[in-house]
């Protein structure tokens, strides 16, 4: 019998690397990164995940061969020390092993930690584009505001270039993430945070809300849109031209909370960015939430 | 008149989902059992004297663990329904608001409802047994932080079937789980829910440090405490101080919601990141609050099993207070992803990764606890054995979690669920299981059927590798936390259907529990030896289980270890040390112990109506809860007659019907 439970769990161990290793290495999105913040996080990763394992994999080593050699069995060799409970020499080893992996760790992370600060601009030729995103019950707005058109769950933008988010959120906070081109960071209401992403290469890379906002969270997905410098600008013209324009009243339609698809407009009211942000600080207040406000303006 | 009630009751019971019309029927029928099962076996009065109004340690760390298998149950069919759910979502199994709801409810009642009570079953068992106490510092609050416990995790559980589940997360942030992003009464529920047993749970905190710091037996030092009793009491300490936290930051959300005032909601000048800072304070000293008693859990159990002194005993309990006190320091890597800037997040990543210090420490010295030893393998010594490369795996993957700038990438996704569950699953479910089978004996007085243990101890393992290790992958496909449905094109279903199949890999095992509990008390296999493991602490100097007062004789200590001592020494043939015999030999005398008391299920009966009045804003049953507690401290602050003393003549005739079984 038990030789049979023993080849099933077998099987379903084999089965389930089958399933895993079926899923094909593009499918990793985390680790397979277009754009130069996604890169030095891939990097960042695979740095702490093989310093971890110089510990971990020969504790685990060193785990199966203690269970093994010291089980209790008629006939055994190995030595038996009931009384033995201390030897300085050792202890002082394996407090230094974890203090040292850690001051290494510690100082990647340090390091890496400044270099990838969100709001750091990213270092190129080309002058950033700035997208606005407000997270909504429960879509995504995104306005340009040097273009002056708005889209609803759908950006587009040129490779190579750097894009600086300005994240804002009109309802409950939400985490605003594109895994193929970087980390994420929080949308959140009565502060405009800013997130420097960029795409090396075209194609279109999947976006997602990570942070629970309520009801239909799960439907604030948006596709974004690398495309070349040409493309764009001949998006821009056409939804400037072809694309309805999102006044207030339309803005107050979409802040009512439900899913949607997505919407292009032509133009959206100057300054609406700017409005959500400060709505909530009241007339002559200088409060810590104005002063965020203001962050956003320039 | 009749559309009235029709309107009030549509709203106050929950109605129109299939699954929920069965939750009814089955919580009334098992209502209607339980009635008829104790009106027709006359069980009434022994159900109120012996155990509703019991201040016995031992009792009520009885009750706290059926409360939590109970509470195990629960959580564990959310968590099949949500991965039944993500296993095929375009079959809309569960809809959105009922699978946040799902969620919400999961990481309530497994954190604070599953483990807490089934680590404060295992303190109320095992601490003033192993510190050889008679009882606990204040028996009659002991009692009363069970029933707050039992009755705020009743108000949270009734809001599945009246009124509706709270569905914001299971730290409900605001705006969303303030008035206007929860208008319904879900969230009063958690408030309350939560409220009344955090209150209960800051009393056992408070409880056992006063327990272990002043009712040692004679001659025990605090460096000669088992090792389970020092986890204790760095987990009591750690909850002393972040408890309050959850009180303040509750009642502040309360009153926003019932008063309208403006402490988390930007209009009128408040700000929710602050609620999350608040909870946080609270939520990350309390996943140690939690794993810490697991870490205690495992030595004793390694000790034991490898007939073999704890190694590094000092090392131990250095590296137990050094995590107590760090878990406040590392509670902003929550939010790595809220912005505060890269000061804030290296100062959190660092001050997170120095935990990975004491515990991998912790680790180390288990390993060399075993090194050189003679090791058997029992179910509580399989449980340790496992939580080893689990914890491993699950410590590492934290660790890189830490990494600020890399969290930007997993901050809120499977790979962070996976995470936390390896290490909360792989830590404290295992340790507190390992500690459950270990200390069963000792509770009941009769031992669990090891073959059924072993299955299910099988099962949880693979069905937990199975369940988990796919979320890994996931997270770094993309797939965030609470999404109850996906996009076909993202490729994410084969590994959700594998983790499925694990998820109920481990619902099985969990019947094989159950199985196994039953079938170990149909054919009872008797423990009268009183030390069935061969153990090495005092609590398997008396007799299982162990009578009302624990010890006749207090017991003179004299090292570490010391009922493996004294066994060693008598193996030896040596004489007993003079002051040891001398207290083994004292005459008998009358024993002081506490008397029953009904005010403490009265009290948090009437916690739980007051409660209940909050969260439907019934002005009248607010005033009839808040009543019935103020009367019963009123009842208890005029009640002389507390306490007895057990007779000489009764203690003798207890010890030797125990003793006299071998």
């Amino acid at each position: 019998m038990r030789r049979y439970y023993r080849m099933l769990a077998t099987a379903l161990f084999l089965t389930m690397v089958a399933v895993i290793s079926g899923c094909s290495s593009e499918q990793y999105i985390v680790l397979d990164p277009k754009g130069p913040i996604g890169e030095s996080q891939k990097d960042l990763i695979i740095i702490t995940t093989l310093l971890c394992a110089i510990i971990i994999v020969p504790v685990l080593i060193l785990t199966a061969v203690i269970v093994w050699r010291y089980r209790d069995r008629p006939g055994r060799k190995a030595k038996y020390a009931p009384e033995w409970e201390h030897n300085t020499k050792l202890e002082v080893t394996w407090w230094s092993i974890p203090i040292v992996i850690i001051v290494i760790l510690a100082g990647v992370t340090v390091y890496y930690t400044y270099k990838l600060e969100p709001s750091k601009p990213i270092a190129s030729e080309k002058a950033p584009i700035t997208i606005q995103v407000t997270s909504m019950d429960w879509k995504w707005l995104f306005k340009y505001p040097g273009e002056n058109i708005a889209t609803v769950n759908y950006v587009k933008f040129p490779e190579d270039t750097p894009i600086r988010f300005q994240l804002t959120s009109d309802t409950a906070m939400n985490s605003f993430w594109i895994p193929q081109l970087g980390g994420q960071l929080y949308s959140m209401s009565g502060m405009a945070m800013t997130l420097y992403l960029q795409a090396d290469e075209q194609g279109t890379y999947y976006g997602s809300g990570a942070n629970f906002n309520g009801m239909d969270f799960a439907q604030m997905t948006f596709d974004a849109d690398a495309v070349s410098q040409e493309e764009y600008e001949a998006w821009v013209q056409e939804v400037k031209s072809s694309a309805p324009a999102l006044t207030m009243n339309v803005y107050e339609e979409l802040t009512e909370p439900g899913p949607s698809n997505v919407q292009l407009f032509s133009s959206f009211p100057e300054g609406l960015f700017e409005h959500i942000v400060t709505q909530y600080v009241e007339e002559g207040s200088s409060g810590a939430h104005a002063h965020h406000g203001q962050a956003a303006e320039h | 008149m009749w559309d009235k009630i029709k309107d009030f009751a549509s709203e106050f019971f929950v109605t129109g989902d299939p699954l929920i019309l069965g939750a009814q029927v089955s919580i009334g029928l098992t209502l209607i059992a339980i009635i008829f099962t104790l009106t027709y076996f006359k069980k009434w009065r022994w159900l109120w004297t012996e155990w509703l109004t019991s201040v016995d340690h031992k009792k009520i760390g009885i009750m706290y663990i059926i409360a939590s298998i109970l509470m195990l149950f629960r959580g564990g069919v959310d968590a099949l329904l949500m991965r039944v759910q993500l296993a095929a979502p375009e079959l809309e199994f569960l809809h959105a608001d009922h699978y946040n709801a799902i969620f919400t409810t999961h990481g309530v009642i497994m954190i604070l409802f599953m483990a807490m009570p089934l680590m404060f079953g295992l303190f109320n068992i095992v601490v003033p047994l192993q510190i050889g106490a008679r009882d606990v510092a204040f028996p009659f609050l002991n009692s009363l932080s069970f029933w707050m416990f039992f009755f705020g995790a009743m108000l949270f559980n009734v809001s599945f079937i009246i009124g509706g589940s709270p569905d914001a997360g299971w730290l409900a942030y605001p705006p969303l789980s303030g008035l206007l992003g929860s208008p319904g009464v879900g969230q009063d529920f958690y408030i309350w829910g939560i409220q009344i047993s955090g209150i209960g749970s800051l009393a056992t905190g408070i409880n056992f440090v006063v327990t272990i710091l002043k009712m040692r037996a004679p001659g025990m030092k605090l460096m000669q405490m088992p090792m389970f009793t020092w986890s204790v009491l760095s987990s009591c300490v750690t909850i002393m101080f972040a408890f309050p936290i959850l009180t303040v930051t509750l009642f502040l959300l309360f009153l926003d919601r019932y008063l309208g005032a403006h402490f988390f909601t930007l209009d009128g000048g408040g700000n929710p990141m602050m609620y999350i800072n608040l909870i946080w304070m609270w939520g990350h000293p309390e996943v140690y609050i939690v794993i810490l008693p697991a870490f205690g859990i495992f030595s004793e159990i390694v000790s034991t099993f490898s007939k073999k002194r704890l190694f590094g005993y000092k090392s131990m309990v250095f590296a137990l207070m050094s995590i107590s006190f760090f878990s406040f320091f590392t509670w902003a890597h929550h939010f790595f992803t809220m912005g505060s800037g890269a000061n804030v997040n290296a100062f959190f990543a660092v001050t997170t990764m120095l935990i990975a210090i004491p515990t991998g420490v912790k680790v180390f010295n288990w390993l060399f606890t075993m090194y050189r030893g003679k090791l058997s393998f029992p179910t509580p010594m399989l449980w340790t054995i496992a939580f080893i490369p689990c914890f491993v795996v699950g410590g590492m993957t934290g660790v890189m979690l830490s990494v600020a700038p890399a969290d930007f990438q997993f901050h809120n996704s499977y790979f962070l669920i996976a995470h936390f569950h390896q290490v909360l699953i792989g830590g404290v479910v295992f340790g507190y299981f390992a500690g459950l089978y270990y200390w069963w004996p000792k509770m009941f007085g009769f031992r669990l059927h090891e073959g059924l243990g072993k299955w299910a101890f099988w099962l949880w393992n693979i069905g937990f590798y199975v369940c988990f290790m796919p979320q890994y992958a996931l997270g770094l496909m993309g797939m965030t936390r609470r999404f109850n449905e996906y996009n076909f094109d993202m490729g994410w279903q084969p590994l959700n259907v594998v983790s499925t199949v694990g998820a109920f890999l481990m619902g099985l095992a969990f019947i094989f529990q159950v199985w196994q509990i039953a079938h170990s008390i149909k054919f009872l296999k008797k423990e009268t030896s009183g030390d069935a493991w061969d153990g090495r602490t005092l609590e398997w100097s008396i007799p299982s289980p162990a009578p009302l007062y624990n010890f006749a004789r207090l017991p003179q200590v004299t090292s570490q270890d010391d009922w493996w001592e004294k066994k060693q020494r008598r193996a030896r043939g040596e004489a007993e040390l003079p002051e040891v015999a001398a207290a083994d030999q004292a005459p008998l005398e009358p024993i002081h112990m506490p008397r029953n008391s009904g005010i403490p299920f009265i009290m948090s009966f009437s916690w739980f109506v007051a409660g209940f009045g909050f969260v439907w804003d019934w002005k009248w049953m607010i005033v009839v809860g808040l009543a019935g507690v103020i009367i019963s401290m009123l009842a208890r602050s005029f009640s002389y007659d507390t306490d007895y003393y057990i007779p000489v003549d009764e203690v003798k005739r207890t010890e030797a019907a125990a003793r006299g079984a071998h």
